[in-house]
């Protein structure tokens, strides 16, 4: 288990770098929140390896944290609020997946020689992750440029945050766990305000296409 | 330490309390009760700091030094005024239909909470701590700039969250990167990122990872500061929001997030030992001056382009930082605390005369000076004052960030001087007909609360013309120890 462990940490990550590939490529909504769901999932059972194989227990509770928050109640809230506001089945409409993907392979390379350097110098067992967790942070931003749909971006942010703690995670094995349980709570109030939000915007535009909130611009 | 306790529990508790009560009538005193609690509070600390020099209390948790403590007493001094000008202001939006009891209840609710977090930022010891209370500081404030439910302040809400959002999350992955330098000297364990730890052993800090971990805290808190191509948010948000919304984002928000950076830059420069930082923040600061002044000069919204003031001066801020030394750091505090005063200053008046006339656009506003003389001269006080004539304060630091840039940065001193003539020019233009054109305007139904206008201006004054002797010193001491 011990020895198998370096390699089953790199195997989540791998898992958690394809599963931003998907996302960026995934048009369905409801297929989106299910695709982040899993990639928290990969994230819990990257942290509880580590806390297991490190003999560390303050992963576990980032790992129950990350349970609580990016793989229940998070997803649920979003399904609810798809449901509600009727958008379950929306098709975001993409500008050229190909190229966007050849964009996030780019991205890919450019964290990777980034991090390179400094992976090496990670006292951790798996601080080699660090440039895909960089590359997932990235790969979270290309996914929020490239989206016309609120729901959409609040999930690019989301993954964004699920790269910064996969960061957190395998590079330093956690942050202190005051702080860990302020992100979470920040998280956690952040898409409160986020689901009210979007109630706000359909209201008043009838939809949840942003390119309705592109009048406050500079002549 | 009790006195601290009392600084981030008056917020907390008036948070709370006013979730309860705050669409009531007396709930706008309360806020001011619960402000003027946090300001005697930051008050009583700071005496007690000048007493017994810089403290660390609930292990280690906390740490006041004399770089925060000046901060605290002005956060909590502008929250007051603050919440004295919103009595009337809000209850004049409530009078017009703008504010339902509910978003009132809101409003002070989160009004305090933000206090709360700026307080809590510029008090913690620990950089993970301070990166929560400035994403903190973003939500307790996003509710507020989409109060109204127009379909711009919508807009401006969603903006603000998402950028900021992106923005902050950039300097969580410096603040992780920092904790893998800091944890190879220090090991794994909550202190570790403990600002006074870390200050201790800057030196040992591996380079490489420093390097990598700026540039990411800079776009991160850079992002808050308003710091240009980074900047987009802040003139819808400031906008957009109510006027004593304005006032505190643009007073008090961006010297939070400043605050942040210059902590981050003493560590790096530290860790490095040479230049980088400083002169990132230089590039950054006169990019921000630049732009910003071009904006000043094509805007029609009177707040949008008191929101560009702010980019602009935030900008020379932290080009003064880059520059670093004694004096530039001292000019580059001395800069933030008047521009803290006389631009909240701005934004009261601003506040009423945007009532009075029912618009923000400029050229529908008249005649100030003849429907309400305290407004009118209020705004043109305030106006001289933040272009930097004397003898306000910011002609005090203006003088002194240009005369070091020109013997220290004398390639960046031409930009400085015409950004900041232009500005200069195209807010002159446009305001002196807004206080003294031919106006129909009629009176305001309440009077408006304009005391605190005159007092920022009066203070905005006093520290041009004479720096008390104490405060002269807490300036020397924090400028000492930003060092650089």
């Amino acid at each position: 288990m011990i020895k198998l462990a370096p390699q089953l940490i790199n195997l989540f990550a791998t898992l958690i770098l394809m599963l931003s590939f998907a996302m960026i490529s995934q048009r369905r909504v409801v297929s989106l929140i299910n695709l982040f769901t899993i990639q928290g999932a990969a994230l819990v059972a990257a942290s509880v390896l580590l806390g297991y194989v490190t003999n560390q227990p303050d992963l576990y509770v980032s790992a129950a944290l990350t349970l609580v928050l990016k793989v229940v109640f998070i997803p649920w809230m979003l399904h609810r609020v798809i449901r509600k506001l009727n958008v379950r089945w929306d098709v975001d409409t993409l500008i050229n997946i190909p190229t966007t993907m050849l964009v996030g392979i780019a991205l890919v390379i450019f964290s990777f020689s980034l991090a390179l350097p400094i992976s090496r110098l990670s006292t951790s067992m798996a601080g080699g992750s660090l440039g895909i967790a960089l590359a997932c942070v990235l790969l979270a931003f290309l996914m929020m440029i490239t989206r016309s749909k609120a729901v959409p971006q609040v999930i690019g942010f989301l993954s964004m945050e699920n790269g910064l703690i996969f960061a957190a995670t395998t590079v330093t094995n956690g942050m202190p766990m005051i702080v860990e349980f302020g992100i979470a709570l920040d998280v956690l109030v952040g898409v409160l305000i986020l689901g009210v939000f979007m109630f706000q915007i359909r209201e008043k535009f009838d939809s949840l296409d942003i390119h309705n909130l592109e009048t406050l611009k500079e002549d | 330490m009790s006195t601290l306790f009392f600084v981030l529990g008056f917020p907390l508790l008036g948070g709370a309390v006013l979730a309860l009560v705050g669409h009531r009538p007396y709930a706008r005193d309360i806020n001011v009760a619960f402000s003027l609690g946090t300001f005697v509070a930051a008050c009583v600390l700071t005496a007690e700091i000048i007493a017994d020099g810089p403290i660390l209390v609930w292990h280690d948790q906390f740490f006041i030094d004399p770089l925060n403590v000046f901060m605290v007493t002005l956060t909590a001094f502008v929250g007051m005024t603050t919440a004295i000008f919103s009595r009337p202001y809000m209850r004049i939006e409530q009078d017009h239909g703008k504010m339902t009891p509910p978003r009132m209840r809101l409003y002070h609710s989160m009004y305090q909470l933000f206090s709360f977090t700026m307080l809590l930022g510029f008090t913690t010891n620990n950089l993970g701590i301070l990166w929560v209370a400035m994403e903190a500081a973003t939500l307790s404030t996003v509710l507020l700039v989409s109060v109204y439910r127009t379909a711009a302040s919508l807009e401006a809400a969603w903006k603000y969250f998402i950028l900021c959002g992106v923005g902050i999350a950039q300097a969580l992955f410096g603040t992780v990167l920092l904790y893998m330098a800091a944890e190879k000297v220090l090991g794994p364990h909550g202190a570790t990122l403990l600002w006074t730890n870390l200050d201790a052993i800057k030196g040992q800090l591996d380079p490489s990872i420093i390097t990598l971990a700026f540039a990411f805290l800079l776009i991160g808190y850079g992002t808050k500061v308003g710091m240009v191509p980074l900047h987009s948010w802040l003139p819808d948000a400031h906008a957009e929001g109510p006027t004593p919304v304005s006032a505190v984002l643009s007073g008090l928000l961006l010297n939070v997030a400043m605050y942040a950076l210059l902590r981050c830059k003493v560590l790096t420069d530290g860790a490095l030992q040479n230049q980088l930082a400083g002169q990132l923040m230089m590039g950054f600061g006169l990019l921000s001056v630049v732009v910003a002044t071009f904006f000043i000069s094509r805007q029609k919204d009177v707040k949008r382009m008191f929101s560009y003031s702010s980019i602009e001066h935030m900008g020379l801020i932290t080009f003064a930082f880059g520059m670093g030394g004694p004096v530039a750091n001292f000019a580059g505090l001395l800069h933030m605390t008047v521009h803290s005063l006389i631009k909240s200053a701005i934004f009261f008046a601003v506040g009423h005369a945007t009532q009075k006339a029912g618009t923000q656009v400029m050229s529908e506003i008249r005649g100030l000076i003849k429907v309400n003389p305290t407004i009118g001269w209020g705004l043109i006080l305030g106006v001289m004052a933040i272009l930097g004539m004397p003898p306000f304060g910011v002609f005090a630091s203006e003088f002194l960030i240009l005369t070091t840039a020109m013997r220290e940065q004398p390639w960046a001193a031409p930009f400085l001087f015409v950004s900041l003539g232009v500005a200069f020019a195209s807010m002159m233009i446009r305001v002196l007909p807004m206080v003294f054109g031919e106006t129909t305007l009629k009176p305001l139904a309440h009077p408006p609360a304009l005391v605190p206008v005159f007092v920022h201006l009066g203070l905005g004054l006093v520290l041009g013309l004479y720096i008390p002797p104490y405060l002269n010193a807490w300036y020397v001491e924090a400028a000492r120890m930003l060092g650089g």
